[in-house]
C-alpha cells in the first residue's frame, strides 16, 4: 500500500479547498441564510409545524444534505475531471499507485470537504432556529456515508465526463430535482397518496428521511431503511469503480 | 552491457483499431541512451506510455529489471521517470509544491535537501516558489524534468523533450540528459530531431507505423549504412561524362563543371584509388574535390522511403 501517495493526494486536494477558503466558505453560508430568510421567516410562518416541529427547524436537514450531495459530487467530479481535461493524469497513471490509493485519496478530500460544508451549515442554521440533535452518533453516521456515498458517485461522474458540459448535467438536471423533490423541504405524507408512491422511488428521500430521524426522531420511512439505502448506494458506487477500474474505461487507452 | 528494459512481441491496438505498435521486440542497455526516432504518428509515444503504464498493451510484455510492468507495477513504476511531450502541468501549483507532490505519488518521503538539490541543478531553485503558469516554456519543461527525477529513478523516459524549443534550451537539454548518463540513469528519448538523436544518443531505434525498422549503435548506423558522396569540381564543363568512368555510375551536374560518386563506406566493392586513377587517366582537369558523409537524417528518411 502506497500509503505516501494517499497522503499527497489528499492534502493536495485539501490545499485546493483553502487557496478558495473563502469562495468555499461564503457560498453555503449565503445560501444557508438565503433559505432561511425565504422558507424560515418569510414564508415558514405561515406553514403550519410539521409533526410538531417548527417549519424552520424541519427544513434544516434537507437543507444540509441539499448542500452536501452537490457539493460532494462537484468537489470529486472535478478533482478527477481536471487532471483528465489538462493532461496531468499522465502522472498518476505512471505512478507506482493502485486505483484504490488513488480513490482513497481524492474522495478522502471531497468527502471531508463536504463534511467542512455540513458543519459550516449547521453553524449557521444554529444562528437562526434553536437546534438540537436527538441522536448525534447517527446523525454523523448518515453525514459521513452520504458525504462518501455522493464523493464515490462525482468520482464516477468525473471519469465518465469528456467535457464540461457533461460534467455539470447530471448534478444539474438528476440531482438537484431529486433533492428537491426528495422531501428537503417538506414531508412525503403532504402529497397526494400517489405522489408519495412515486417519491418513494427517489433515493435521496431515504438519505434525508434517516438524517431528519437524527434530528429529530420523525421520519418519511424507517431509519433501517435509510441505512440500508445509503449502504446499498455505497456499494452500488464502490463496484461500479471498480468495474472502472479493472476495466480502465476512459482512464486507460 | 546487461539490459534494463526488455520489450517482447509489444503490440497495441486502440479501440478504433488502429495498430499503433507491431510486434516490437527491443531491450534497453542499463546506462544508454536510446533515441527513438520516427516521423510523428510512428508510435513512440504509445510505446513509452506502455512502458511507463499509461496505455494497457493488446498483447506481448514488458519487463524492467526483470520486473513485468502490469504484475511488478510498482516496482517497475518506481524505478521509471516520465517527462511527456505536452506541458502538462497544474497552473496554480508552485514548483516546489508540484515537485513534491510528484515525489509522493512515488512513495517517497519527503526529502527537501534533495529536491532543493534537484533545482538546482535544474536551474529551477529561484523559481520554487514561482506558480507554475509564471513560468516560460523552457521553464515548464524543467519543471516537467524535475518532476520525474523527484524520486530518482534509473530509467528515464523523456518524450520530444526539445520539441518547440530554442536552440540554447536545446543543447541545455543535452547537457542536462548528458549529466544524467554520467550518474548510471538510462535515457529513452523520442524525437523527430535527428541532430538531436546524432548528438546526444548511444544507440539509435527507428520507428515507423508501429515498427521498429532498426535498432543500432549510433556510430556503426553512420559507418554502415552512412553514405559518402565524391564531389569533384572540373576545371572546364563537361558535356559528357567520360566511357572510362561508366561502370562507377558517375553523376554530372547540369552546369558540367561537377562530377559525383556516391558510395557506401563499408561496401567492399567501393575503391576510390581505382576512379581517381581512372579519372586521371581519362585527362579531366580537377579543379577541387570534397567528400560529403550522409547524415543520421538521410539514413533515417531512405529507412523510412523503403518500408
Amino acid at each position: 500500500m502506497n500509503f505516501m501517495a494517499i497522503k499527497v493526494i489528499y492534502f493536495n486536494e485539501m490545499l485546493r479547498f483553502w487557496k478558495t477558503l473563502f469562495q468555499s466558505i461564503a457560498s453555503p453560508v449565503i445560501s444557508t441564510a438565503l433559505y432561511f430568510v425565504v422558507f424560515g421567516s418569510a414564508i415558514g410562518s405561515r406553514i403550519e409545524d410539521i409533526d410538531d416541529v417548527y417549519y424552520g427547524l424541519f427544513i434544516v436537514p434537507g437543507l444540509t444534505m441539499l448542500s452536501v450531495l452537490t457539493q460532494s459530487i462537484s468537489n470529486d467530479s472535478f478533482s478527477i475531471f481536471v487532471p483528465k481535461f489538462t493532461g496531468t493524469i499522465y502522472e498518476l497513471l505512471s505512478a507506482p499507485v493502485s486505483f484504490y490509493e488513488t480513490l482513497i485519496g481524492y474522495v478522502g478530500a471531497a468527502a471531508t470537504k463536504s463534511l467542512i460544508l455540513a458543519t459550516i451549515i449547521l453553524v449557521t442554521a444554529s444562528l437562526f432556529v434553536e437546534l438540537n440533535i436527538a441522536h448525534p452518533f447517527w446523525m454523523l453516521g448518515f453525514l459521513v456515508l452520504t458525504c462518501i456515498s455522493f464523493s464515490l458517485f462525482g468520482f464516477i461522474i468525473g471519469l465518465w465526463a469528456d467535457n464540461f458540459e457533461k460534467l455539470q448535467i447530471i448534478p444539474l438536471l438528476i440531482i438537484t430535482p431529486l433533492v428537491f423533490l426528495g422531501g428537503s423541504f417538506y414531508s412525503i405524507s403532504m402529497l397526494p397518496p400517489l405522489w408519495q408512491k412515486v417519491t418513494l422511488f427517489n433515493p435521496v428521500l431515504y438519505l434525508v428521511s434517516g438524517f431528519r430521524w437524527s434530528f429529530f426522531e420523525i421520519s418519511d420511512v424507517g431509519v433501517g431503511l435509510s441505512l440500508l439505502m445509503v449502504l446499498l448506494f455505497l456499494s452500488v458506487c464502490i463496484a461500479l469503480i471498480a468495474w472502472i477500474f479493472h476495466t480502465g474505461y476512459k482512464l486507460k487507452q | 552491457m546487461s539490459s534494463i528494459v526488455s520489450i517482447k512481441d509489444l503490440s497495441k491496438t486502440y479501440n478504433s483499431g488502429f495498430e499503433a505498435l507491431k510486434n516490437i521486440n527491443l531491450d534497453i542497455k542499463k546506462g544508454e541512451i536510446l533515441a527513438l526516432l520516427g516521423p510523428n504518428g510512428a508510435g513512440k509515444t504509445t510505446l513509452i506510455s506502455t512502458i511507463c503504464g499509461i496505455v494497457s498493451p493488446t498483447s506481448g510484455s514488458v519487463t524492467v529489471d526483470g520486473n513485468d510492468i502490469i504484475t511488478d507495477f510498482r516496482k517497475t513504476r518506481a524505478m521509471i521517470g516520465l517527462v511527456p511531450q505536452e506541458l502538462t502541468l497544474g497552473t496554480f501549483d508552485t514548483v516546489w509544491g508540484t515537485v513534491r507532490f510528484s515525489r509522493g505519488l512515488f512513495g517517497y518521503k519527503r526529502d527537501d535537501a534533495y529536491l532543493e538539490q534537484l533545482l538546482k541543478d535544474l536551474s529551477l531553485y529561484d523559481k520554487k516558489d514561482s506558480e507554475i503558469r509564471a513560468l516560460s516554456g523552457g521553464m515548464k519543461r524543467r519543471v516537467l524534468i524535475a518532476k520525474a527525477l523527484s524520486h530518482n529513478p534509473e530509467v528515464l523516459f523523456l518524450d520530444e523533450p526539445t520539441a518547440g524549443v530554442d536552440v540554447e534550451l536545446r543543447k541545455d537539454m543535452w547537457k542536462i540528459v548528458n549529466e544524467l548518463k554520467s550518474k548510471g540513469v538510462t535515457i529513452i528519448l523520442t524525437t523527430h530531431y535527428i541532430e538531436e538523436a546524432e548528438e546526444i544518443a548511444d544507440r539509435v531505434g527507428v520507428i515507423n507505423n508501429g515498427e521498429l525498422l532498426l535498432v543500432e549503435q549510433k556510430v556503426h548506423l553512420m559507418e554502415s549504412l552512412g553514405k559518402k558522396q565524391l564531389v569533384i569540381e572540373l576545371k572546364e564543363s563537361l558535356a559528357k561524362v567520360p566511357s572510362s568512368l561508366d561502370k562507377y555510375n558517375i553523376e554530372l551536374s547540369d552546369d558540367g563543371m561537377h562530377i559525383s560518386y556516391t558510395f557506401i563506406v563499408k561496401d567492399e566493392e567501393t575503391d576510390i584509388s581505382d576512379l581517381l586513377q581512372e579519372i586521371t587517366n581519362s585527362e579531366l582537369h580537377l579543379k577541387d574535390l570534397k567528400i560529403v558523409q550522409s547524415s543520421l537524417e538521410d539514413i533515417f528518411v531512405d529507412l523510412v522511403k523503403e518500408k
